[in-house]
């Protein structure tokens, strides 16, 4: 009891996790300030906004759903909380807890309708407008990320537990072979639509739309509504790591290479954030039905095939 | 309470509220982002909400129409909220003061914290004056 409360609430769980988050939130937003001949801001940046949100008056809208706008983004945090322990837990101690794959995949998708539920509460149009991009973009890539999650299973000999998928890599990760490099490429693209960041930043247009869903936030609750953000930093790319990088070694050089593993994607991200504009809702929908998903079919018969 | 001032004085996120301005003074808050003044450094940042922000920006003169709003605007922001109004037009009413459709002064329709004079105040008088703010933040 007292192993499963440190595991949900200190180590991979929510302290580990928001606390890299608003680091590796700050390695973005410096590298983005890099990209554009910026200095960016300091180093306790991040902190900074959360604790000064959390200080700070929070208005209920009169016209709001108020239960809904309320619990919208404290679910969205639990959730990611308990991913983050679900995934920490089979890469940093090497045991499965709880469910298998499948009920990851099932979580993920509720930080995405958190975010509708909330933004459609408040009545605001600029808010609404935003929950109904976020609603067609979870239709556009999760088809994707399903058939991303399916590669690594069939490579692995249809394995579902987590911690069977780290150990069937362990003579070698599966991006080694040609469906694992398709299927990591498309799964980065999907992490960067699941995250609304550019170039599939359509439901929290910052310049458009006003930050769409969290535009009537304010205080506390728009605080988590970032801390998400930043969790979602660790969450995923933890999950990309297990399911193709071959999860983490940390004893001696280890640990030097997890940490290698997880700043390449991060890295990736963040270029890919920085050199690309924003897509049209449709311009995205086709993007992913339409070009990506044949590639990442393609990538799957291969990995049927075991190539 | 000084150790919560220190946060806020580290991330103050600005809304700028057009009051009906000749853009002049916009044009040189713009610049503020650019890479030369890059404003970032202090964690100041542009937002696009009332909601999210902790100093809203007036420029311009408050005529008729713009007046309810910047009540309104100020109305919904979550406190503490400081207001900061750039440009002579704010600050004296400038070449407006005899105009027929000028309305009142600003510090009539909201509390105003802080002026930064000037037609347009350069970047260096903007980032004084917030540097100012800061300092009074952190005592």
């Amino acid at each position: 009891m007292i192993d499963l409360l440190f595991y949900l609430l200190i180590f991979p769980g929510l302290l580990f996790t928001a606390v890299l988050g608003l680091v590796v939130g700050w390695v973005d937003r410096k590298v983005s300030a890099r990209f554009q001949y910026r200095v960016g801001p300091p180093f306790f940046q991040n902190f900074n906004d959360f604790f000064k949100l959390l200080g700070k008056q929070t208005i209920i809208v009169k016209d709001s759903v108020k239960s809904m706008f309320i619990s919208a983004p404290l679910v969205s945090f639990g959730t990611l909380s308990l991913l983050a322990m679900l995934i920490g837990l089979p890469l940093f101690f090497g045991q499965s807890f709880g469910g298998d794959i499948f009920v990851v995949m099932y979580l993920m998708v509720i930080h995405s309708v958190m975010v509708v539920l909330g933004g459609s509460s408040t009545g605001n149009v600029y808010s609404s407008l935003g929950a109904g991009r976020e609603i067609k973009l979870v239709l556009a890539d999760e088809l994707i990320f399903i058939i991303v999650i399916l590669i690594p299973i069939v490579a692995s000999g249809y394995e579902l537990e987590l911690a069977a998928l780290i150990k069937a890599q362990s003579s070698g990760a599966f991006i080694g072979s040609v469906n694992g490099v398709i299927g990591f490429l498309a799964g980065l693209l999907c992490m960067q639509a699941k995250m609304t960041m550019q170039p599939f930043d359509i439901p929290e247009a910052e310049t458009e739309i006003v930050e769409g869903p969290l535009m009537e936030y304010s205080g506390p609750l728009l605080g988590f509504w970032k801390l998400n953000h930043f969790m979602m930093y660790v969450v995923y790319p933890f999950l990309l790591i297990l399911l193709y990088l071959g999860g983490f070694n940390l004893q001696g050089w280890g640990i030097l290479w997890a940490v290698l593993k997880y700043l390449l994607i991060v890295v990736l991200m963040i270029i890919l954030k920085n050199t690309n504009p924003r897509l049209q809702i449709d311009t995205a929908l086709k993007f992913f039905w339409k070009i990506l998903f044949p590639v990442v079919l393609i990538g799957l018969i291969l990995a049927v095939l075991g190539v | 309470m000084s150790w919560y001032n220190k946060r806020l004085a580290k991330s103050l996120w600005v809304f700028h509220v057009s009051a009906s301005p000749c853009n002049n003074c916009d044009i040189e808050i713009l610049d503020l982002l650019t890479p030369k003044y890059d404003i970032e450094r202090f964690g100041i940042k542009l937002v696009g909400s009332i909601r999210h922000a902790d100093v809203m920006l007036v420029s311009g003169i408050v005529n008729q129409k713009i007046e309810p709003r910047i009540k309104r605007l100020y109305s919904q922001a979550p406190k503490p909220i400081f207001v900061v109004a750039i440009g002579s037009c704010m600050s004296s009413q400038g070449v407006f003061r005899e105009s027929y459709n000028r309305c009142k002064e600003v510090k009539e329709v909201v509390p105003v914290d802080m002026w930064i004079p000037g037609c347009p105040p350069k970047p260096e008088a903007m980032i004084e004056g917030v540097a100012k703010l800061i300092g009074v933040l952190n005592e």
